[in-house]
């Protein structure tokens, strides 16, 4: 006990020495919390459109009106024909294209059908597919108001109406969503990376060696190593939450401890992540790189910026082994939908099972190398 | 106290398809200062960290006070100070910090063992808040002596400790080891220079990794049965090619500023060494005898293996 105790404030001193570290480990990851929360957003504002007129008439322009009036969307330009609007699109000026047909108000006097023509900037998929269903939104709801209006004895609500609500985040606000995912990679990053390199550093300093001949057995030295991390790890959740309710407003709507405790276990999966990385490299760059190679696939699989749900199967699969995965689902469940553990109990579980496994293989293969 | 402090029987090692260390045998009694001389490459480092039990042996039996280094390399942890060629202390942790750390792991305190260090930390005690990485050379040497030894080891490994130090701290740890030794400490010291094997009890000279020679260096001295003589022409430059070539010629090499000539055996070649060098075209020609030291007695033996 008393050696675990030497080895960790031997590590804290190292770490509260570091002027260069000690910043990174608190002030950045709490920088990157308000950076990334306000800026990783799929939400769409001031999507540019030009408009191509070709009927000029009282109809033509009340749907302009509507895409004035709308807060998605900006009018860039008004075009002569097609082909201009197209070469607005290609230069990057607008990302969309509507075009009016002429006697398109003639013919809905006429009741007859006609058609407006929208083209959109594709280059960005799930942007184009927003963009659109904004747009075509604001073209069925005119439609709508102009069934009403000229047609006035037809019950046009006769059809099924759709109403929607939006739970545990009913004003559909990215940050709400991104807030949570971020927490969980901040401590990830400082579990995985500095855990790792720390032992990694011992080892490209020699400093191993100094210690390897003392008695001090491996398991009070892998305690001693991971312990300070699992520490930081947790203050800076706790800091993170914090931020989540005094900057964005987002309190943790279910049981703090409940989350506090799975969080504890998460970062053993973590640490033993770092650990074992720290066994397979010999030096810091090494170490930096295997993390960085397995952070940026754990992160873009683990359903922070899109749904895992929509993922192909073997890649559901492989998000089985992704530790993000399960905590992000988890602490958004809690944070956000109040669940209590018997919804994540089974999420829990595999996590407690992911621990005991990888700590077990990073501890024997730690012994088998040094 | 058992026979031997520590016990070497056939060691072997080899990295892959290099042989670092072959056949090693050699006993060392409790409290003797024994050195390891060799050049670099000797395979000094790797027989200090099979004793310091961080690597193990390939083949043959290695026992400090009694235990295997592969089988009791906890209670051989436990009586051991080792000190790495490499400085391999926490460079951004204090010279207290790192000395309170060391104790700490070894079950200690620096009070309690303070007597044994007493000598070689008062010198950098007035150092003790500055980290250990902004130590000169000589003072992080005497820092790493002393975590060595905080724990009151029984047997002492120091791996290079002079290598990269200058001259008078390289005195002044010699005369620090003199005194540890009056402590009772068995004190095993690895280095390539050859002037300091006469400081040491018994010497072992190793080579390509293996021992040539074991014995006290005045007995090694005095084995040296070769007449020896320093020479100096004036034209230094040929000299050595020219003495390679003469009949009686041992070995010849650059020592100093002169030329160490070693004849063969029992020869008293000084006549016709001088007329062959006159024939060479050399004048001037001073041919002294000169006491051999044990650089020459490395030599030398080095020479008679090939």
């Amino acid at each position: 006990m008393r050696i675990i105790f030497y080895i960790i404030q031997k590590e804290f001193r190292q770490i509260f020495r570091d002027k260069v570290m000690l910043p990174i480990i608190i002030v950045i990851p709490m920088v990157q919390l308000l950076i990334l929360s306000y800026t990783a957003t799929f939400e769409l504002k001031n999507t540019l459109i030009s408009i191509v007129d070709h009927d000029h008439s009282v109809t033509s322009r009340e749907l302009i009106s509507k895409f004035k009036g709308s807060s998605f969307f900006t009018i860039v330009s008004f075009e002569e024909s097609y082909d201009s609007g197209i070469e607005r699109i290609k230069s990057g000026e607008t990302d969309q294209l509507l075009v009016i047909e002429s006697d398109t108000e003639k013919k809905l006097a006429r009741a007859e059908k006609t058609t407006v023509f929208l083209v959109t900037n594709a280059i960005n998929g799930s942007a184009a597919s927003l963009m659109n269903a904004y747009a075509v939104a604001i073209v069925t709801s005119f439609n709508q108001e102009l069934i009403a209006e000229t047609l006035p004895g037809i019950q046009t609500a006769a059809a099924i109406q759709t109403e929607t609500r939006h739970w545990y985040n009913p004003r559909l606000d990215y940050k709400t969503y991104m807030v949570p995912g971020i927490l969980v990679l901040l401590i990830t990053l400082i579990g995985m990376f500095l855990s790792g390199m720390n032992i990694v550093k011992e080892k490209e300093l020699g400093t191993i060696e100094q210690i390897n001949v003392t008695p001090i057995k491996k398991y009070q030295f892998m305690i001693g190593k991971l312990l300070p991390f699992w520490i930081i790890a947790m203050f800076e959740l706790i800091i993170g939450l914090g931020f989540a309710r005094l900057v964005f407003g987002i309190a943790v709507e279910g049981n703090i401890a409940l989350l506090l405790s799975i969080a504890s276990v998460y970062l053993l999966v973590v640490l033993g992540i770092g650990l074992l990385v720290s066994t397979i490299s010999d030096t810091m760059q090494q170490a930096m790189f295997i993390s960085w190679f397995f952070l940026v696939i754990f992160i873009l699989m683990s359903g922070l910026f899109t749904p895992v749900e929509s993922m192909p199967e073997w890649a559901q699969w492989i998000n089985k082994i992704n530790p993000i995965s399960y905590f992000i689902q988890i602490n958004r469940m809690i944070m956000l939908k109040g669940s209590s553990f018997k919804d994540v109990a089974e999420l829990f579980y595999a996590l407690c099972v992911y621990a005991v496994l990888i700590l077990t293989f990073a501890v024997k293969r730690y012994k088998k190398v040094a | 106290m058992k026979g031997f402090a520590v016990q070497i029987e056939g060691l072997h090692k080899s990295y892959k398809n290099v042989v670092a260390l072959q056949n090693i045998t050699v006993d060392i009694k409790p409290g003797e200062l024994f050195g390891f001389i060799g050049p670099d490459g000797a395979g000094k480092t790797t027989l200090f960290r099979i004793l310091a039990s961080l690597i193990l042996p390939d083949k043959g039996k290695v026992e400090l006070m009694g235990y295997n280094v592969v089988q009791h390399y906890k209670e051989i942890r436990q009586r051991i100070g080792y000190m790495p060629g490499r400085f391999s202390l926490y460079q951004d942790l204090t010279v207290e910090e790192n000395l309170r750390f060391f104790a700490g792991v070894h079950g200690t305190t620096i009070e309690q063992n303070y007597a044994l260090i007493k000598d070689i930390y008062s010198q950098i005690e007035p150092f003790k808040n500055r980290p250990a990485g902004k130590l000169s050379g000589g003072m992080k040497q005497k820092l790493a002596l002393s975590c060595a030894l905080i724990h009151k080891p029984e047997i002492l490994l120091l791996d290079e400790p002079t290598t990269g130090v200058d001259a008078v701290s390289r005195q002044e740890f010699w005369h620090m080891l003199q005194n540890l030794k009056k402590s009772g400490i068995t004190i095993l010291v690895s280095t390539p220079y050859m002037d300091e094997a006469s400081l040491c009890d018994r010497v072992a000279l190793i080579q390509k990794g293996e021992i040539m020679k074991v014995a006290e260096p005045e007995v090694i001295i005095n084995d040296f049965d070769h007449s020896l003589f320093g020479i100096r022409t004036n034209k230094m430059f040929p000299l050595l090619h020219d003495l390679n070539e003469f009949k009686l010629t041992t070995t010849a090499y650059r020592f100093g500023d002169t030329i160490h000539f070693v004849s063969s055996k029992d020869a008293n070649p000084k006549k016709e060494l001088i007329s062959w060098l006159e024939l060479k075209g050399h004048q001037n020609i001073v041919i002294q005898p000169v006491a051999p030291t044990i650089e020459d007695c490395f030599i030398l033996q080095m020479n008679q293996q090939n």
